[in-house]
């Protein structure tokens, strides 16, 4: 019996994608604030990501008169791409505010949109360099969707549902128990896809302005103002569903009460976030060569959980 | 337990060879060593089969033919390289392809690794335990690869290297065979041999076949047969004369443990199956072998070429079964015994030349008194000329493939013959002929008795066979080929 | 619940995937001694009831495979003084990519046979199917003498597993017999290695090449 009605209006559902609509820029505070932990600073205010997003809005943009509209487009259909996957995502069990059977390819095919555009809009202001970026970023994204979709497939095979929310709401501790090594590498996997996805080390490194080693930032270069703003909260959006989706999954802890779940779901998002800000004080950026042999091997985790389900 | 004595001799002197320092008295050892071990498998002979260690050990009638062979020829080798031994220069010297200073290893590990490598051979010989047997194969592998690196160059160690890990990933594969095998039992049953056959026909026969074709190519990895005979050619043409010929006996081996899980595949009524394999892969060895033997300029790999499509043969006449199966087991004596000879023959010859190269050689009838001519009825012998053992066993299978339902391979299997015969004697024979090109030199003993005794081996094979040794011959070619 | 001769298997595929990615010989030859301390175990869980035999075949496996092998290939590598690179002649990607193959076609291969008895998981033959292609490929595709031994000591490993379900009846003499085979070959590989390095100050096997026709 499937344990959400897609065709009701969730209530519900519009609160908590509000919830992460106001709480996504406080992940890179968190990330950031573990980091000058360990590094021994005091860093910067929690609420930074806020500032620097009021900043921008209240600016204006600044466009090269080499590019064309695609220019402009880039950021708003990259976060136009992670709102409409931010409203398919589940967050602690319960379901996004849009879910129906196949949802997933949905998912999967907004954010490689969204990829699009960002690297069609670095493309258009004509520079090498940010091609260079873009280059990059859509190298990388080959064997990270790969592992993106093997790993939703193989949950999609352990729950028997195509739908997002059906799926996290049907994983819990019995299934745990039932297939643990399949979830476990499904999880590891997705977790990398997440590193991959969000720009974080040891895929790229939010922080870098060196050229050599530039990926996403490079490809926003020449964004500014408001553009720059949607680019920076896109990037939380996305972080944000990515994050509840994972701890979704690797936290499944159901009560029953909505409210508690919530919260819980939450409290794993931020967990998520204290663990890549760890990893990022504690690891380097891989190589460049490297980082595709990072990824092959979240794909190659994900198809052994998915041949461990079909055989 | 005279069958058990053949394993533990060999043994305790390959391990006092080691300690011993005074050279004299190893190779008097080593020796004295071949000497009783042939007394023994002789005095085997006469006494009944009796099982060893829970009927893990079992010296029976095939075992018997190929641990004879073995240890004459054993005795050859040992006679042989105590003269040789004994002529190798000391200290380090230059190559004589490519100048650089090499040196060879300590005569002891040579003398050791020789006789534990005969002792690992009789232990192939007796094991009715498919697990014992793998253990055996193995062993040998590892005892003769320090024999390969005894000269100290890198050809040699190239050539050392590619053995080692063909024939292990080969003997790998085998030990997979031999695993599914058991599982083909349903796990349950034991690898020994009569287990096996006797619960012939309740096991799996899909897993049997499976079993059977990872056997095959791990075993024939060994056995030489192509295509996975690549290490064969640079180990023979690489290492000192006596590994070359011991390492005849290895092919043999091998052989004797293809037959051991055929007759598994009989009991089980899969006779069928495995037939067509050996047949297919003799056919592919002997024509593999006899493009290489054509143009072949270097008369070590000529010889290791050759042993390639010997072994074809002896897998074919295998597959044709019935006569050819007793073919076949007469070629692995009449083989055994010419390519000992001639590997010494071209010891002799690379002695007194110092060049593998067939075009560099002429005269050597003229220059070499005593090896000349026998090269010459060597490789009469070998190319399966009457009155020489070898033409009676390969008109056996001849015979017996025109009888069987596919005469067709008899007339392939004449034509890779003749390709071969062109190849070898082409080669071999311009090397006899001509004006000799190096002064004429006298040759020591211990160099030209072993060959001479072998090829008189091969000679009598052919003529006479004593009764025992026929009807040892009769008894195995029933019990292998299953029929 | 998982079993753990399960958890066992799951770790040897994980094993093998890194082997197939990394680009370390050193992290190559913990994985491997991973995973034979891993097998060790198997022998034990099999089946049922705890033997002496099977004790000591345990205690054997852990010893080789656990300590004994790396500790010889890490001498080995020392002694060559060599990058401690793998040197593959597939890229890792590809080599990872060549593992989920041959993944899938272990576990359609394990699909069609027939399972040896109950109490024996479902994974085990294409997992031990899965590492003996590793091993392969390995050999294979590795340059230098250590990481072909390595792949050659994975093979093993592959074997060994498929073994450990195949052969319930444990023989004490063959599978010690086998053991102390793996043993000398692994030791005579690693003097071959010395002395592959010694006279070609490399122990690139891909340029071990002056023999051929």
């Amino acid at each position: 019996m499937p344990l959400v009605d897609h065709n009701a209006v969730h209530w519900g559902a519009l609160a908590r994608a509000a919830l992460g609509l106001a709480l996504c820029p406080l992940l890179f505070g968190v990330i950031n604030r573990v980091k000058a932990k360990f590094a021994g600073r005091t860093g910067q205010p929690l609420l930074q990501t806020y500032f620097d997003l009021a900043r921008l809005l209240k600016k204006g943009a600044v466009y090269s008169r080499t590019t064309t509209w695609l220019f402009p487009m880039g950021p708003l259909l990259g976060l136009a791409c992670a709102l409409a996957a931010l409203c398919l995502a589940p967050l602690g069990g319960m379901p996004g505010l849009l879910s129906f059977e196949g949802d997933l390819f949905l998912f999967a095919g907004l954010l490689s949109l969204g990829r699009f555009a960002t690297a069609a809009a670095a493309l258009d202001t004509g520079s090498s360099f940010e091609g260079m970026g873009a280059s990059r970023e859509m190298q990388f994204a080959v064997p990270a969707e790969l592992a993106q979709i093997l790993g939703l497939a193989a949950l999609a095979q352990a729950t028997g549902s195509l739908s997002l929310s059906e799926m996290l709401a049907r994983i819990d501790m019995v299934r745990w128990e039932a297939a643990g090594p399949v979830l476990a590498l499904t999880g590891t996997a997705l977790f990398l896809v997440l590193l991959a996805e969000t720009c974080r080390i040891p895929v790229d490194d939010p922080n870098t302005h060196l050229e050599l080693t530039m990926i996403h930032e490079v490809m926003v270069l020449d964004h500014s103002g408001p553009d720059l703003a949607f680019i920076l909260y896109g990037q939380g959006v996305k972080m944000w569903t990515l994050c509840a989706m994972l701890a979704g999954l690797l936290a499944p802890v159901r009560s029953g009460d909505p409210l508690l779940d919530v919260s819980l779901g939450v409290a794993g998002v931020f967990a998520l976030a204290l663990v890549m800000g760890v990893v990022e004080s504690s690891m380097a950026r891989l190589r460049l060569l490297l980082v595709p042999r990072l990824l092959v091997g979240a794909t190659a985790l994900s198809a052994l959980a998915l041949i461990l389900l079909l055989r | 337990m005279l069958g058990a004595l053949t394993i533990l001799v060999p043994a305790l002197a390959g391990a006092a060879a080691f300690m011993l320092r005074e050279h004299r008295a190893r190779r008097a050892l080593l020796v004295g060593a071949a000497v009783a071990h042939l007394l023994l498998t002789l005095a085997a002979f006469a006494a009944p089969a009796r099982p060893m260690f829970d009927g893990a050990l079992l010296l029976d009638e095939p075992g018997r033919l190929f641990l004879l062979i073995t240890s004459v020829l054993f005795l050859a080798a040992a006679f042989y390289s105590a003269g040789y031994l004994e002529r190798e220069m000391r200290g380090s010297r230059p190559d004589m392809i490519e100048g650089r200073l090499f040196s060879n290893s300590p005569e002891a590990r040579f003398t050791g690794c020789l006789l534990l490598f005969l002792a690992a051979m009789s232990f192939v010989c007796m094991a009715r335990n498919l697990g014992l047997l793998w253990v055996g194969v193995e062993a040998t592998t590892l005892a003769s690869a320090p024999l390969i690196y005894f000269h100290r160059h890198h050809r040699s160690l190239e050539a050392t290297w590619k053995y080692l890990l063909l024939c292990s990933v080969g003997i790998a594969l085998a030990l997979f065979g031999t695993y599914m095998l058991a599982l083909a039992g349903g796990g349950e049953i034991s690898l020994n041999l009569n287990a096996l056959m006797a619960a012939g026909p309740t096991l799996d026969p899909v897993l049997l076949k499976a079993a059977f074709v990872f056997l095959l190519v791990g075993y024939g990895t060994k056995m030489g047969l192509a295509p996975m005979h690549t290490w064969l050619p640079d180990v023979y043409s690489e290492s000192p004369s006596v590994m070359a010929l011991m390492s005849t006996c290895l092919l043999n081996v091998s052989f004797l443990a293809i037959l051991r899980v055929r007759q598994v595949l009989a009991a089980a009524g899969q006779a069928q199956f495995g037939n067509d394999l050996l047949v297919f892969l003799g056919l592919t060895s002997m024509a593999w072998a006899a493009v290489f033997l054509l143009r072949q300029t270097d008369y070590k790999r000529l010889l290791a070429y050759s042993s390639v499509e010997h072994m074809g043969i002896l897998a074919f006449g295998a597959g044709i079964g019935g006569a050819g199966m007793h073919g076949s087991l007469m070629h692995v004596l009449a083989h055994g015994a010419a390519k000992g000879a001639m590997f010494l023959l071209a010891g002799n010859v690379l002695a007194a030349y110092m060049t593998k190269n067939v075009s560099e050689v002429r005269g050597a009838v003229r220059a070499l008194p005593f090896s000349g001519p026998l090269w010459v009825a060597g490789v009469l012998a070998l190319t399966g000329m009457p009155p020489f053992g070898l033409f009676v066993s390969e008109l056996a299978i001849l015979r017996a493939a025109l009888a069987g339902d596919r005469p067709f391979l008899a007339v392939i299997f004449l034509v890779l013959l003749a390709m071969a015969f062109i190849g070898i004697t082409t080669a071999a024979l311009r090397m006899a002929q001509g004006e000799n090109t190096i002064p004429a030199r006298p040759e020591p003993m211990s160099a030209t008795w072993p060959p001479l005794a072998l090829l008189l081996a091969a000679l009598l094979l052919g003529l006479y066979q004593p009764a025992p040794l026929a009807a040892v011959l009769a008894a195995s070619a029933r019990l292998t080929g299953g029929f | 619940m998982l079993s753990l001769v399960e958890f066992i298997l799951v770790g040897l595929v994980l094993t093998n995937l890194v082997l197939l990615g990394t680009s370390r010989i050193g992290l190559c030859i913990r994985m491997v001694a991973f995973q034979g301390v891993g097998l060790a175990f198997l022998p034990l869980l099999g089946h049922g009831d705890l033997t002496w035999s099977s004790l000591a075949i345990s205690a054997a496996t852990a010893l080789l495979k656990g300590w004994a092998f790396p500790t010889l290939l890490f001498r080995s590598l020392e002694s060559a003084h060599v990058r401690a690179e793998v040197e593959p002649y597939v890229s890792y990607s590809g080599s990872l990519l060549f593992g989920v193959a041959a993944l899938a076609v272990s576990v359609w291969l394990g699909g069609r046979m027939p399972l040896p008895g109950p109490g024996v998981p479902q994974l085990l033959i294409p997992v031990a199917f899965f590492t003996i292609l590793v091993g392969l490929f390995g050999i294979v595709t590795r340059r230098k003498a250590v990481s072909q031994v390595v792949a050659y000591l994975v093979l093993e490993n592959g074997i060994f597993a498929f073994g450990a379900v195949a052969l319930r009846k444990a023989q004490l003499l063959v599978e010690m017999g086998i053991l102390l085979d793996v043993f000398v070959a692994v030791f005579v590989m690693g003097i071959a290695i010395f002395r592959i390095n010694r006279e070609f100050d490399h122990i690139d096997s891909g340029r071990l090449a002056s023999l051929k026709e």
